[in-house]
């Protein structure tokens, strides 16, 4: 009874400290998002503009071959970016928490440092490197394996490298603060009671570092819906994901009530993926690194 | 006798380096079947790193581990008859209490049925029934504590090692502890390596206990002979509280040597590797020593000026100048005694057998 008592307490003169947290979040995020959604209801004006009649057509429109189509193929690639970001990022993470504090700090800055490039640039990178005369052309031609260049560039497998490139450091940093965090005791306990190394890690070290893994396939797979500018520059002319079409809407058709409308449809697929998140005990702060 | 026990456990000539710092430095030890054993010594003397030697979580950098006369020193710890207690119980925080302790049999692919009638027992053995859905997070210290135990007791060890088991629990829960996991062992009869740097606990508990120190074993005795016949100046500081008085041998007659302290000579029981006119120390613990205001008629005694004196209760807690400067503490008994007054002379004398000589091994520390 007494503990209750000072929880309530200690909660309620945390709650002022809030405060300004709570209205930069209202004016910031709900205000806009609202402003999204009331927009996606409108009809497009002249240049820009949007009004009368209100209605749901513009959520009629996208219930069509073409959107679905689209949708279905962001998700797609959404799912391998995750997984793949997983089976790479995971084996990643674990040596680099387990690695002497200094050859840490050396991982981490190979991981960080590119972050510091303009994404663009890197991307560019994979232009190259993808290209028909290009250094993985050349050195499978070198080793004899393929005679004449394989189309890489402007296929949806170079938009798949290059999203798994760009998310990869969202499943490291998560699953690395969760297998930093490993009481490794448990470990040397689940082998002292009978567990081959690989038991030991399916059993106890797996199931321990889920919440970093958790966190990282959400960070890796929401963005990959909408990032558009990969496969702009890496992707060919049939890659149409979700967030080019809301690009094109929004800039070539300046329609801004039908972007407005995909967007929504692209935040309520993200809140389907938090709330998975959470049901699966998911927790907000595993996401911070 | 021990002697005629077998011998469960062997370790020979083990050692085991980190980097440049010798944790273990060259121990041997048998362990025979059903004996409560404890590793006691301060922190940083190896005994967790011996333990985890034996557990197969550590690997000697040189000597071997001998279980039931088969060299295991190179076998992995999933591979031996020994189980572990861990020092912060290392339960696995995301499984309840049933599948903690089913753990193991499920590691062995024990059958089902088998399993939960097991777990079972051994809920009821350490008082948890009822607790099988608790996740560690929900339970106490001393149940964790318990789960920890029960979680390796249930795949039955030829050994089970305990690493400071009780020591983040508080006093009254670690004597009540102390006592249900001797009676456990005593009912079970697995044979338990057990760690601690409290004495008392390693008095209270141990059939033998290992003095450790530096990675070396000081001295391997029972409670009562490491108690009351320590070999070495640290075995006698460390456990209990005991007076170390340097002492020059005057004779060495038959078993008894003849002292001389502070000018009062002062025969005590040999120890064989004495030679006359060597400078000794001799151990004296302070509640072997009584306290008088007049000359007593025994035979080891001494007199000196009463510089500090407290009444506690059952026994004062005194401290006497001898006349060479040297500081003797006693704790003597209140009954029937006349209160010393400060500053005056007082006798304190002692039974012959109290007095150990003990080897100076403080400077080596």
């Amino acid at each position: 009874m007494t503990t209750r008592v000072k929880v309530k307490k200690h909660q309620r003169t945390r709650e002022p400290l809030a405060f300004p947290m709570m209205l930069y979040a209202v004016l910031f995020v709900g205000v806009s998002l609202l402003y999204i959604v009331g927009l996606s209801l409108m009809t497009r004006g002249a240049d820009f503009t949007a009004g009368a009649p209100y209605g749901l057509q513009n959520y009629e429109r996208i219930i069509s071959p073409l959107y679905v189509k689209s949708l279905l193929q962001s998700l797609r690639l959404a799912f391998f970016t995750a997984l793949f970001c997983m089976l790479l990022g995971y084996p990643f993470a674990y040596f680099m928490a387990k690695a002497s504090p200094k050859a840490r700090t050396w991982i981490m800055m190979l991981l960080i440092v590119p972050f510091w490039t303009n994404a663009l640039i890197r991307i560019y990178g994979w232009k190259i490197l993808f290209s028909t005369s290009g250094p993985i052309n050349a050195a499978l031609i070198g080793i004899g394996l393929i005679q004449r260049p394989l189309r890489l560039l402007y296929t949806d497998f170079a938009v798949q490298v290059g999203m798994i490139y760009a998310m990869i450091p969202f499943m490291v940093l998560p699953v690395y603060s969760s297998v930093e965090r490993m009481d490794w005791s448990t470990v040397e306990a689940s082998r002292d009671l009978g567990a081959t190394p690989l038991k030991a890690f399916l059993t106890v070290t797996l199931p321990m570092t889920l919440p970093g893994v958790l966190a990282g396939l959400v960070l890796t797979f929401i963005p990959s819906i909408g990032l558009f500018f990969l496969s702009d520059l890496l992707g060919g002319s049939n890659t149409m994901l979700w967030g080019n079409m809301v690009h094109n809407e929004l800039l070539k058709s300046r329609d801004l009530p039908f972007a407005a409308a995909l967007s929504v449809v692209l935040l309520g697929l993200t809140g389907i993926v938090i709330l998975i998140y959470r049901r699966m005990g998911g927790r907000a702060e595993s996401m911070v690194f | 006798m021990p002697e005629e026990r077998s011998v469960l456990l062997s370790l020979k000539g083990l050692r085991k380096t980190f980097d440049t710092q010798e944790a273990v430095s060259g121990i041997d030890l048998d362990v025979y079947a059903g004996e409560f054993l404890t590793l006691l010594g301060p922190s940083g003397c190896g005994k967790t790193t011996t333990l985890r030697i034996i557990a197969g979580l550590e690997m000697p950098t040189a000597g071997a581990v001998y279980l039931d006369g088969q060299d295991i020193t190179g076998l992995a710890p999933e591979k031996r008859a020994v189980n572990t207690v861990f020092q912060n119980y290392a339960l696995f925080p995301h499984m309840n209490v049933y599948k903690n302790i089913a753990y193991g049999l499920t590691m062995r692919n024990t059958p089902k049925k088998e399993i939960a009638q097991k777990v079972a027992e051994m809920l009821e053995l350490v008082q948890l029934t009822g607790y099988e859905k608790r996740m560690p997070s929900q339970l106490s210290g001393g149940q964790r504590q318990r789960v920890a135990i029960a979680r390796s007791l249930v795949l039955s060890p030829k050994l089970l090692l305990l690493d400071e088991p009780l020591g983040a629990l508080d006093l009254q829960l670690r004597r009540s502890m102390q006592q249900e996991l001797k009676r456990m062992q005593q009912r079970l009869g697995i044979t338990f390596i057990y760690i601690t740097h409290d004495q008392e606990e390693a008095l209270t508990m141990s059939d033998r206990i290992a003095l450790m120190r530096e990675g070396k074993f000081v001295q391997l005795d029972t409670p009562k002979g490491l108690y009351e016949r320590p070999q070495t100046a640290f075995a006698a500081s460390f456990i209990g509280e005991t007076n170390l008085i340097s002492a020059t041998a005057q004779a060495v007659k038959d078993d008894e040597v003849l002292l001389d302290i502070a000018g009062f000579d002062l025969p005590c029981y040999d120890s064989d590797w004495i030679t006359p006119g060597e400078t000794l120390l001799l151990s004296l613990r302070a509640e072997r020593l009584h306290l008088s205001c007049e000359p007593v008629n025994t035979t080891c005694w001494v007199s000196g000026e009463l510089v500090e004196s407290h009444y506690a209760g059952g026994e004062r807690s005194s401290t006497i100048k001898l006349p060479d400067g040297q500081l003797l503490r006693a704790r003597s008994t209140t009954e029937g005694e006349r209160e010393p007054t400060l500053g005056s002379t007082v006798y304190c004398w002692w039974n012959k057998e109290a007095g150990v000589l003990v080897r100076d091994d403080r400077e080596d520390a």
